[in-house]
């Protein structure tokens, strides 16, 4: 029996998982990818929000706000790349500065500090690449960027250190009320076992599918859409054509198509936002990334989209009350609702973190863990050292003196870390989001037949069980001439 | 710091024969650095025929041709340093390199060549629309698994791009069990040899559709399908064309791209449409003593050119080593037009150039019964026939320095298409 079963290891799942590893309580995620960070956490605008979109009063406004405050902290605690770049959001038109002031009041009531309103000079100052017709700006000077598969990963890594079991490639098929607690029935995505997990609180934080386990135990409904969004990453080479995140004035639909650097160096240009049926449609669309390129030209000019290395699409899971769903479900006692987690969640995940797990430990009455693990470190990037530091590193291990990605420069020994740290890589995607290994510009076209042979050597496995991202997404399928 | 007079970044054919070339004229202290694990470049995994016709007047494998160029560098006893990645150059060429025996290291050269070959064009640069399984696969990262590590990536391939790897690639995944069900080319002629084309599609029965590109990707974990529809003049896929086939590999040889991060790093110009360095009648970049050949300079057809151009990088580094760089000497720029792309050398010095210059260009259209013309200002001094040209074929004019110096007065050279006799 579990104390709490988590069901979902995305950013919210593991900040939860990791708030509450806090205490002593004995505590499950269990997810039905082969990796932690694997559905709408791996696709997004990897933005740090000011706080200034949502309605005042709102679970967003609130959690967007303390999330973005905890940043800095949580960033030096767990090793997050993080950088307060500073946000704008653009308007084309005068006749729309009044929605421009009005984002402004907002952003003020909801507690984002330092908000001011450029104009046209100040702003071409600031961003040289600034769209000619823009006149004016909002200025968030706390807005911020992350990489959200390492916010994931560390928070996962973080709890995974301090006692959380996950179960990865796991698929929650039903949850029941049981005498004490909940009965959470699950099939193992590869092998086909079902296992049946007993818990006596369940924290749903399944993204998408929220509404279907909710709606599992509870009768008050939720229902959750799909907005797909899709995006375009730049080369490194475009990654200083803005050096702050550029939104438009937000519509019904969302917040605009953004421009904006990534933590990493590259340039993101998204998201489009087109509400699906099918909640595993992460494809790309011809209409979808034609959007993009014309949609962004509005406030950034001269986007140099003749330089995207890939494209990929994310789906936000938007409930239809427009606000994050967090609580026990008023008629399932023990249930805890963390659903509807769209844009800001991301920027709101440290705060969801914190708010879930207070639920927890006052429904479980939980005590502190007196050897609670609260830092976690990176894998190690050898870029940062001097020569110095370098040499002696690769004196100790050689391995680290080996380029096995050559666009990002990522060596073995970042590889073997990523591997054999808690919650390590068995996939190509698993190491690419955990080193940058594959992400560059030639997209893993040279180093993939290297980092394979890696996993065949270090986890150890079959190099016809390597897959790209999981059950089913194997590389080869057999030997020469035997197919 | 280490000190060498001759640094080669690349053990491909380009840096082998480079190598080779500056020993014999006199270079001792030179060094080749390869990233991978052994000499030869890509060419290690073009295991079919077809190399060196020109150069040794037989037809060789990849491997084959590669030992030829590593038998030479070894019976020279040249230096070389294997799994080392060339992490900077510096503008005073100064080369930082890494592995694991040495660490991080910096060597001071005297002269640099660049030899760093090229990389595919990769699925997202392509910004094919669909979803993103695995299955999709460079023509090179395919034939780098089957070739040399013995593995099958897929069992129903479709190609995108008449490339010559993928019309290679083509051939050999039906050899090795797989089938190829079409070749897609966004263009309206093939990007590759028309020799591949006989030999690797039609020998086969494998069809080749031209003017027709991907329009989505379906399979979520492993490719399920891929649609593919004709595309009209803009190059825009025509609505009703579309035709999906079930497959579960996508491969993609839709060009390459010669990978001068390292020679932006040190500050060398590049031309925007050979995406390679600008270079003079030495193979000389914008920084002196940093000289470029092979597949970084412009992406070649044929091996055979890349080790005619190599050698000559090589000896020309050999006397920038001996003699420095010339006096300040008359430059001449060619002006590539009517149809030529870009020339390789983009400027010549009378004066400095060799008796026999060979200029290298590729054509944008495919050309029939046409005239490649060389113009010295405005008096045409060549004309010759070609009766059928490809941007997938590279042409040449040979400038001749005694001609040239019948015209001293001279401010520009042209090279262009023209129709007719």
């Amino acid at each position: 029996m579990y104390d709490v079963a988590i069901i979902g290891a995305g950013v919210t799942g593991s900040a939860i998982a990791r708030e509450l590893s806090r205490y002593q309580a004995n505590i499950c995620v269990i997810e039905r990818e082969e990796d932690v960070c694997g559905g709408t956490s791996k696709a997004n605008s990897a933005i740090i929000h000011a706080g200034f979109d949502a309605a005042p009063g709102s679970l967003k406004a609130r959690l967007n706000v303390r999330g973005n405050q905890m940043m800095d902290a949580l960033a030096k605690e767990l090793d997050i790349p993080f950088l307060r770049n500073g946000s704008l959001v653009t308007c084309t038109k005068d006749q729309d500065r009044g929605g421009l002031c009005a984002l402004l009041e907002k952003g003020r009531k909801n507690g984002v500090p330092d908000l001011r309103i450029l104009e046209r000079d100040e702003l071409a100052a600031l961003e040289p690449n600034i769209g000619d017709d823009v006149v004016c700006a909002l200025y968030a000077p706390t807005g911020g960027i992350v990489c959200p598969f390492h916010m994931t990963m560390a928070y996962a890594e973080n709890a995974c250190v301090n006692g959380v079991t996950f179960f990865l490639n796991t698929k929650v098929t039903s949850i029941r009320k049981a005498e004490t607690g909940y009965t959470i029935e699950t099939t193992h995505t590869d092998t086909g076992e079902a296992e049946t997990f007993l818990a006596k609180t369940v924290v749903n934080a399944a993204g998408v599918y929220a509404d279907t386990f909710n709606n599992m135990v509870s009768s008050h409904k939720i229902h959750i859409t799909a907005r797909k969004g899709e995006y375009c990453l730049l080369d490194k080479d475009a990654g200083t054509h803005v050096s702050h995140t550029i939104f438009q004035l937000p519509s019904k639909m969302g917040k605009g198509v953004l421009v904006t650097p990534t933590v990493h160096g590259n340039l993101l240009v998204g998201p489009t936002a087109v509400d699906v049926e099918n909640k595993e449609a992460v494809n790309t669309t011809q209409d979808g990334l034609d959007a993009l390129s014309r949609t962004a030209s509005l406030s950034v000019k001269n986007l140099p989209m003749r330089q995207v290395i890939t494209s990929f699409a994310g789906l936000r899971a938007h409930e239809d009350g427009d606000d994050f769903v967090i609580g026990e479900a008023p008629d399932a006692k023990g249930f805890i609702n963390a659903a509807g987690i769209e844009s800001p969640g991301l920027s709101s995940a440290p705060a969801i973190g914190e708010m879930v797990a207070e639920l927890v430990r006052g429904l479980l009455s939980l005590s502190e863990k007196p050897d609670f693990v609260a830092e976690r470190k990176g894998i190690l990037r050898p870029e940062t050292l001097s020569m110095e530091e370098r040499n002696r590193l690769i004196r100790e291990n050689p391995a680290y003196g080996n380029i096995i990605c050559r666009c990002e420069m990522i060596t073995e020994g970042e590889i073997l870390d990523a591997i054999h740290r808690p919650l390590g890589a068995r996939s190509l995607d698993g190491v690419k989001r955990r080193t940058r290994a594959g992400m560059g510009r030639c997209q893993a076209g040279f180093c993939s037949p290297r980092t394979m042979e890696i996993l065949e050597r270090e986890v150890p496995m079959r190099m016809f069980d390597i897959t790209k991202n999981g059950v089913g997404s194997n590389i080869v399928v057999g030997v020469n001439k035997e197919i | 710091m280490k000190q060498y007079d001759l640094v080669i970044v690349g053990g491909g054919p380009a840096g082998l024969a480079a190598a080779v070339s500056a020993k014999d004229s006199g270079i001792d202290s030179i060094l080749i650095i390869e990233r991978d694990r052994e000499l030869g470049g890509i060419l290690n995994q073009c295991i079919h025929n077809g190399f060196g016709l020109h150069t040794f007047k037989e037809e060789l494998t990849g491997p084959e041709y590669a030992s030829r160029f590593i038998d030479q560098v070894m019976e020279r006893g040249i230096a070389y340093k294997l799994n080392t990645m060339v992490m900077d150059i510096s503008p005073e060429k100064k080369v930082t390199a890494m592995n694991r025996e040495d660490g991080m290291f910096e060597i001071d050269a005297k002269a640099v060549i660049l030899a760093m070959g090229c990389r595919e064009r990769s699925r997202g640069a392509l910004n094919i629309p669909g979803y993103r399984p695995a299955g999709i696969y460079s023509a090179g990262t395919a034939q780098r698994l089957v070739n040399m590590e013995g593995y099958m990536p897929g069992r129903e391939v479709v190609i995108l791009g008449s490339g010559d790897i993928g019309l290679i690639m083509a051939r050999r995944m039906t050899l090795e069990g797989a089938k190829v069900k079409v070749v897609a080319e966004l263009m309206p002629y093939s990007g590759g040899l028309k020799r591949n084309i006989v030999q690797c599609l039609d020998d086969f029965g494998i069809p080749l559709k031209l003017s027709h590109t991907v329009v989505d990707i379906e399979g979520k974990e492993r490719v399920e399908a891929v649609t593919i529809a004709e595309v009209g003049a803009d190059r825009r896929p025509i609505p009703g064309t579309e035709e999906r086939y079930t497959c579960d590999t996508l491969l993609l040889s839709c060009g390459l791209i010669p990978e001068n991060e390292l020679s932006k790093s040190a500050g060398v110009s590049i031309n925007p449409i050979t995406s390679g360095p600008v270079v003079n009648d030495s193979l000389e970049t914008s920084i002196p003593g940093i000289f470029a050949c092979g597949n970084v300079l412009h992406v070649h057809d044929l091996v055979d050119y890349v080790s005619q151009e190599a050698s000559s990088a090589g000896k020309n580094a050999a006397a920038y080593i001996k003699n420095g760089a010339p006096a300040d000497a008359k430059t001449v720029e060619i002006h590539p037009v009517d149809g030529v792309r870009y020339t390789v050398p983009k400027y010549i010095r009378p004066s400095e150039m060799d008796d026999n210059l060979t200029v290298r260009f590729r054509v944008g259209d495919v050309y029939k019964n046409c005239c490649i013309a060389t113009y010295f200002d405005d008096a045409l001094i060549s004309r010759r026939k070609r009766p059928v040209m490809a941007p997938g074929e590279m042409e040449q004019v040979i400038l001749s320095k005694a001609k040239l110096s019948e015209y001293p007065d001279l401010s520009k050279i042209t090279i262009r298409i023209e129709e007719g006799e």
